[in-house]
């Protein structure tokens, strides 16, 4: 592994059984590494593994086979997740900051007592400066007026930003986004990538972003990863892929390309939708 | 529908012999389907309870881990204070039950003040920790899953368990606690209360004088019947609180799914603490306690 590998993702492969009992396999084979300080983003289209990789890259999920493996500036050596123990994986999850596709509020406590938790329960700070660090990280969000409202009195785009608030909470070393902007408008959706990148830089965090907007990956992204049905497509920089979204589709020989390009430029017709280029629809109609 | 004789089959299809075996097969495989699934959540329970206890002994030894004791106490009120009205209401229900369901039969003995002791020994040993359980299954039981359920199917357990917190620590452990402690003390209140029941009842309404009625009541109690009670008590609570937190922590499938917990939780509350009490009494009964 190499010295700036912060995770190696080798070879994962990630199984749920079928309704009649057969394994689908879900992840097959994804392999890809990320580097220390960059923001690298997870495309790929709904259902195709994006949430369940995250899963398996936090340890909720135990993976079926392959290595993930973890290098952060606290630890010594390369540890595979799988092989930690409880109090181990607790751990490294100190030194993760998780963004859920849906905030994931703790429902009962405040907004301030969401981000208040973490540091309370897993830092000695003295209760004066957790206020402060809390003021901090709710004004790094630009949520500081709504403080002392649930999270029932909050809007989706406001539930993500203490989300973002709370998963920065104990500086974390890297992070991670489900969706960090799916179902926002776009303004909200641009206002929560400035987020990200402000982050990155400020606090010179690790991103993983997992998402299937365009506009925003490219944006934010330092590298990118083409998930497809569990298969990883391509790893590459966002210049390769501004490239291949920017190439006409008649110019690209490789199946692989003509599908990236249809899935990056959001083009509904193509590969993706069928085999012959042709859509469900058109073929119906002309069979009549 | 003609059935063919010269089906390949034994038993032709379609005949009414077929419908039958199809229909037993059939109920036999559901049995079977049903006691996979009681082994298997039975087998969750355990996990649970090993979990929990192994987090109650970690917060009381370990210096560094808190023991939550304003969860505790909000779990108490919410489990245990709310439910102390409808207890007591169905205690006294009970108590006036008894006696005027037994006065007859007593009476015809010519040993009417005995009401007392029959009174009594239910009450304390049986119906005080049964009802009471049975109450808190709906009450404290049904929201603690609805309450579990929501948080999982909204990734709130994910989120926790994502900033390295147990929700066994955090959920699982206040509320099991919430629920065996205050399982205890409302069973008292219900003894307390039933027996004032009967007390009234046979005052009122059988004549038998006060004074009589608490001397036969403490002549027919030993400590043992209150230990008895209350160690019933204490065991129901366990298996409320675990088919509740078990029932919320599988929670698949949105709305639906815990609204679907809820209901289970009641059901499989009630033939437990029943199933469990009929066994427990069966040992009292052959240890001669
Ligand atoms: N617990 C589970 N049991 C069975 N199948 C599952 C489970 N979780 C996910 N899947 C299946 O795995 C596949 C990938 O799901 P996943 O949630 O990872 O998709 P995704 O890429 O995050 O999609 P989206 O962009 O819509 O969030 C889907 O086909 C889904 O049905
Ligand atoms: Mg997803």
């Amino acid at each position: 592994m190499e010295s700036d590998v912060v995770i190696s993702v080798q070879e994962v492969v990630k199984t749920f059984p079928r309704a009649d009992g057969t394994p689908a396999r879900v992840l097959d084979g994804v392999t890809f590494d990320v580097h220390r300080g960059e923001t690298i983003v997870v495309m790929g289209g709904s259902g195709c593994g994006k949430s369940t990789l995250l899963n398996c890259l936090i340890g909720e999920l135990p993976v079926d086979g392959g290595r993930i493996l973890y290098h952060t500036a606290r630890m010594p050596s390369s540890r595979d997740i799988s092989g930690m123990s409880e109090s181990e994986l607790n751990e490294l999850r100190k030194h993760l900051g998780i963004l859920f596709q849906s905030g994931a509020l703790f429902n009962s406590m405040s907004v301030a007592d969401n981000i208040a938790l973490p540091i309370r329960e897993h830092s000695s700070v003295p209760a004066r400066l957790i206020e402060t660090i809390v003021t901090l990280k709710l004004e790094q969000v630009r949520m500081l007026e709504h403080r002392d409202k649930m999270p029932s009195q909050l809007s989706g785009g406001q539930k993500k930003r203490v989300g973002l608030a709370r998963a920065t909470a104990l500086d974390p070393e890297i992070l991670f986004y489900d969706e960090p902007s799916a179902g926002l408008d776009p303004v909200t959706s641009a206002a929560i990538d400035e987020l990200i990148m402000d982050l990155s830089k400020k606090l010179l965090v690790t991103s993983v972003v997992v998402t299937h907007e365009m506009d925003s990956a490219f944006r934010i992204a330092d590298r990118m990863v083409m998930l497809d049905r569990g298969r990883v497509l391509k790893v590459g920089s966002r210049a390769d892929f501004e490239a291949l979204r920017n190439a006409p589709p008649d110019t690209l020989t490789r199946h692989e390309e003509r599908l990236m390009n249809q899935f990056l430029n959001g083009y509904g017709r193509g590969p993706l939708t069928d085999a012959t280029g042709t859509s469900e629809f058109e073929r119906l109609i002309t069979a009549g | 529908m003609a059935d063919s004789p010269s089906s390949g089959s034994p038993v032709p299809p379609g005949s009414r012999l077929r419908t039958a075996v199809e229909a037993v097969g059939e109920a036999v495989l559901a049995v079977g389907r049903r006691g996979a699934a009681t082994v298997r959540f039975a087998g969750e329970m355990t996990v649970v309870l090993g979990e929990t206890a192994r987090w109650i002994a970690r917060s009381l030894l370990r210096p560094g881990v808190r023991f939550r004791r304003d969860a505790l106490a909000a779990q108490m009120v919410r489990v245990g204070v709310r439910s102390i009205g409808i207890v007591a209401l169905v205690q006294v229900f009970i108590g006036i039950i008894l006696v005027l369901q037994l006065a007859p039969t007593l009476e015809s003995y010519g040993q009417i003040e005995q009401v007392a002791t029959v009174v009594a020994i239910a009450t304390v040993r049986e119906l005080g920790p049964l009802i009471t359980a049975i109450v808190l299954s709906g009450f404290a039981g049904a929201s603690i899953a609805a309450e579990i359920g929501a948080m999982k199917e909204t990734e709130e357990i994910k989120a926790l368990r994502a900033h390295a917190l147990s929700p066994y620590h955090f959920l699982i452990m206040p509320r099991f606690l919430a629920t065996v402690i205050m399982l205890g003390g409302l069973a008292v209140i219900a003894d307390v209360v039933g027996v004032f029941g009967g007390f009234m009842t046979s005052w009122l309404v059988l004549d038998i004088p006060p004074q009589t009625y608490l001397d036969i009541t403490q002549a027919a109690l030993d400590p043992t019947d209150y230990l008895t009670g209350l160690f019933k008590a204490g065991v129901f609570g366990v298996l409320i609180a675990l088919i509740a937190c078990c029932e919320g922590l599988n929670v698949t499938g949105g709305a639906e799914g815990v609204g679907l917990a809820t209901t289970s939780t009641v059901v499989k509350s009630i033939v437990a603490l029943i199933g469990v009490d009929a066994v427990f009494t069966t040992v009292f009964y052959v240890l001669g306690i």
